[in-house]
């Protein structure tokens, strides 16, 4: 029995033309048997940043809890929201200080980030559970689908997506991944975050 | 000390392996053409199947080291595991209900599976553990069946059929043979089940379900089972139990194959996907409640807790 797939649930994030999408699903079993349909993974760290956390369930919320309070610590002393590469380096070095003793999570992060002239740029990233960076330029997947969310992602997904098709294209990867999973599934929730407003949607996914 | 007596027993599962052996050998005089087509079971139709073991002086032993058997998790040929079965006796006949996931550790290998084995027009075997294991013996004996049908001008009774089964199983015990099925027909004595496992264990019994999501089903089975049920309403539990199992177990899914034994034998009522069932139900079959069997679809509306989606919106 691994401890990485006691709770199951997988997370995806794909990168748009100005645009990034963060999805996941919501799942939370104990081995084979399913506890809940409406376990919440995705969280929003600032207006601009959404952050996955697949793995075990009871640290999903103890590592958010812990990364709340150090953006919240990082806002009052810079007096300025985080960007995303600098969160990606917080989730990192999180993580790093558990070295011996680590959170069984694999981190993955979505956001904009800011440009000098006024734009964004977009950013994903994801970590291993001892906080080994990946900076990807397409997309970034973990979890216990994260097989099959390789296989979808790799077959369905285009450089420079607008926001609707790369919402199409992340809930495709996603719903048919996980309905290949099965620790994963019972239904989905999709983030897709543009410059000037984040569309959030819970899709209706197979119940077995 | 228990491998050497092993040896020289002659009630022990390698004696009976090494009787098998002989026996095939001293077949060999039958010509083969005298048979005509064989269909793929050559050497079943001369008697007792034979296969090529590990050779070592012990075969047993070695599969026992390797093989899947539940006294000990490690070190194991995994097969299939994950499955939800059942069957239950009543007024109206035999209800057989499967569903049709396959999974190979995490990974769901596929979600059309025929969980049910056809043996002949009034026999169902039903499907758990390793398919292989199942579908070989199971057709194996409907072979039999048909020649016990020949040689005494009479349909095999489900108890002789099922202990025809139990015997032949029991006879590779300790080498890795995995099934767990229900053996489930009408005979003279009315509407029958038997479940039959690999390891030597013969029930008969009115309602038995198997596999990973068994107890899910019961639970649905036991609350809703009478003897006196309608056709329709016994047609509706065995579909009902199926979805239970296959909506909380992660290992049984994707859709139900559901059966009907009655006195001219059985019949194939149909196949219901278990996510369709979740949300809208089975569809328009006789004996279902009309709407979806997921809770929150049941439950929506009928406490502040569950409001209605369009209220709580609002």
């Amino acid at each position: 029995m691994s401890i990485m797939e006691l709770n199951g649930g997988s997370v995806i994030a794909m990168v748009g033309k100005d645009c990034v999408a963060i999805a996941s699903d919501l799942r939370l079993g104990n081995q084979a048997l399913g506890l809940s349909s409406n376990f919440q993974r995705i969280f929003p760290v600032t207006d601009r940043i959404y952050v996955g956390l697949p793995g075990l369930g009871t640290d999903v919320h103890t590592l958010w809890e812990k990364f709340r309070f150090r953006v919240n610590m990082y806002t009052i002393k810079e007096e300025r929201e985080i960007e995303p590469e600098t969160f990606a380096h917080l989730v990192s070095s999180t993580l790093y200080e558990h070295r011996f003793g680590p959170y069984f999570i694999e981190p993955v992060i979505a956001g904009l980030a800011k440009t000098p002239s006024g734009g964004v740029k977009p950013f994903i990233a994801a970590t291993d559970l001892i906080g080994c960076l990946n900076f990807a330029k397409d997309f970034v997947v973990a979890g216990t689908a994260s097989s099959k969310l390789f296989g979808m992602a790799e077959g369905l997904w285009e450089p420079d997506l607008e926001p609707e098709d790369l919402f199409e294209t992340i809930s495709q990867a996603l719903m048919n991944a996980v309905d290949r999973d099965a620790y994963s599934g019972w239904g989905c929730v999709v983030h897709v975050i543009t410059k000037d407003k984040i569309v959030t949607r819970t899709l209706k996914g197979r119940m077995d | 000390m228990n491998s050497l007596a092993q040896r020289f027993s002659t009630t022990s599962p390698l004696a009976h392996f090494r009787k098998i052996q002989r026996l095939a050998d001293e077949d060999e005089d039958v010509s083969d053409a005298a048979w005509g087509s064989q269909a793929g079971f050559g050497s079943l139709t001369k008697g007792v199947p034979t296969f090529t073991v590990p050779n070592l002086p012990d075969p047993t032993a070695f599969l026992r080291l390797h093989t899947d058997d539940h006294a000990d998790p490690n070190c194991r040929i995994k097969i299939q595991h994950g499955t939800t079965t059942l069957a239950f006796r009543f007024q109206g006949g035999v209800i057989v209900a499967v569903d049709s996931r396959a999974t190979a550790g995490s990974y769901v290998a596929s979600g059309t599976v025929k969980k049910v084995i056809e043996i002949n027009p009034y026999l169902l075997g039903t499907m758990a553990g390793g398919a292989a294991d199942c579908q070989y013996w199971e057709t194996y004996l409907g072979i039999h069946c048909r020649l016990h049908e020949l040689r005494n001008r009479e349909r095999i009774s489900v108890s002789a059929a099922s202990k025809y089964l139990s015997n032949l199983v029991y006879g590779y015990k300790g080498m890795g043979l995995s099934m767990g099925t229900m053996i489930c027909g009408w005979d003279k004595t009315g509407p029958t089940i038997f479940y039959v496992d690999s390891d030597g264990t013969r029930l008969k019994g009115d309602l038995f379900s198997v596999g990973s999501g068994s107890t899910f089903a019961y639970g649905v089975l036991d609350q809703g089972y009478r003897w006196d049920l309608t056709d329709e309403e016994a047609q509706e539990l065995g579909r009902r139990s199926i979805y239970a199992a296959g909506h909380r177990d992660a290992f049984s899914g994707n859709t139900c194959n559901l059966y009907h034994v009655k006195e001219d034998g059985w019949r194939f009522i149909g196949n219901f996907d278990i996510s369709k069932m979740h949300y809208e139900g089975p569809g328009d079959v006789p004996g279902a409640p009309g709407g979806g069997y997921g809770y929150a679809l049941r439950v929506e509306g009928k406490s502040s807790a569950n409001p209605p989606v369009a209220e709580a919106a609002a």
